[in-house]
């Protein structure tokens, strides 16, 4: 199935690093809540520097795609001042945090995306946006390390840790498929060198994940019916709250700055 | 049951050729999470190059109580550091 997104000429690019800008920063807002919120004051400490982790590559991403535009808006026009309408987010990005299980278990599917995703795009044609995946793959196996070794913990652990991690997996699995819709934006960033190759990854992915789950004591749910409107900017009613609370000053202040 | 997860003590080596150093503690499950919470905690600001972590319930520590009889011994003897000897002078070093 294609995606209908048509690109002016080498908007191609600028989008394809938006959309991995947004990704970063939407996770990231969410991750962030954690923080003062985490089972115990060692994971808080980890979860807050997962978070920033991810604002840190946003903050790269939306400064290259902003660059990518002829500087027309910066990182903090791309994050502050954009409508929901705008945001090329995947949906999972999005969802609450919901229980710690939750969490977690949205932390394997993403982290585990972006190690490949970004591993490949060191290649890129891109040369910032080689750099910056040199960077990001670092932290992405140090965030999949950890992400996949608590659901492994939970997953195998008591019957209610079990019972909790797999609820989360039933209902996150169907956002999935996202990460593997290939569109126009995906095939001529790939065709270009800039991108990667949308079918090698989810084959990386799947393998990736099926191992976890397996060691985690998890059964993979079936596919399910596409969840995967984020990348034309339609997303689901929590889009709403997290932009209002993450764009609140600059909308109340606009130009703000400090 | 124990209402905290074990605790740990955490090492920290700032550059190679240094020796690893105390820098505090934490509570983790197991060896796997205990190294990943002390990278997070006590690496932050670039302060170390390699973690070593010990279950706290395996360090065997000397006593308060056995302190005279421990060091104060040691005062007296001088004649145990290097500098308590003079060197001839027509000793070639």
């Amino acid at each position: 199935m294609k995606n209908s997104v048509t690109c002016a000429p080498q908007s191609w690019h600028f989008e394809y690093v938006l959309r991995l800008g947004d990704n970063a920063l939407i996770l990231g807002q969410r991750i962030s809540e954690w923080c003062g919120h985490s089972p115990f004051v060692e994971e808080d400490v980890a979860m807050a520097n997962t978070a920033l982790d991810h604002i840190g590559r946003a903050r790269m991403l939306l400064t290259h795609a902003g660059n990518l535009q002829g500087n027309k808006q910066t990182e903090d026009d791309l994050a502050y001042s954009r409508n929901e309408r705008e945001f090329k987010n995947f949906l999972l990005c999005e969802l609450p945090i919901g229980d710690f299980a939750y969490t977690i278990v949205r932390q394997v599917l993403l982290d585990t995306y972006h190690f490949h995703l970004y591993a490949a795009l060191q290649k890129s044609s891109d040369d910032t946006l080689a750099a910056i995946a040199a960077k990001v793959v670092k932290e992405s196996t140090y965030h999949l390390r950890h992400s996949s070794e608590w659901l492994i913990r939970l997953g195998d652990g008591t019957e209610e840790s079990q019972r909790r991690a797999q609820l989360a997996l039933d209902n996150q699995w169907r956002f999935t498929s996202e990460f593997f819709l290939a569109d126009e934006v995906d095939d001529v960033a790939h065709q270009a060198g800039v991108g990667v190759d949308v079918s090698l990854l989810e084959k990386l992915w799947r393998d990736n994940v099926n191992d976890i789950l397996s060691a985690a004591c998890l059964l993979r749910p079936e596919d399910a019916p596409l969840r995967a409107s984020g990348r034309m900017g339609l997303h689901t009613e929590h889009m709403g709250f997290l932009l209002a609370e993450m764009q609140s000053v600059q909308r109340a202040y606009p130009g703000l700055d400090w | 049951m124990n209402k905290h997860l074990p605790l740990w003590e955490v090492f920290l080596r700032s550059r190679r050729g240094l020796e690893h150093k105390h820098v505090g503690s934490l509570h983790a499950a197991d060896p796997e999470q205990a190294m990943q919470y002390a990278r997070d905690v006590y690496t932050r600001r670039m302060e170390g190059c390699s973690i070593w972590v010990v279950l706290a319930n395996d360090i065997h520590a000397s006593q308060e109580a056995e302190g005279e009889a421990f060091f104060d011994p040691a005062e007296d003897k001088v004649y145990r550091h290097a500098s308590f000897y003079d060197v001839p002078d027509d000793l070639k070093l």
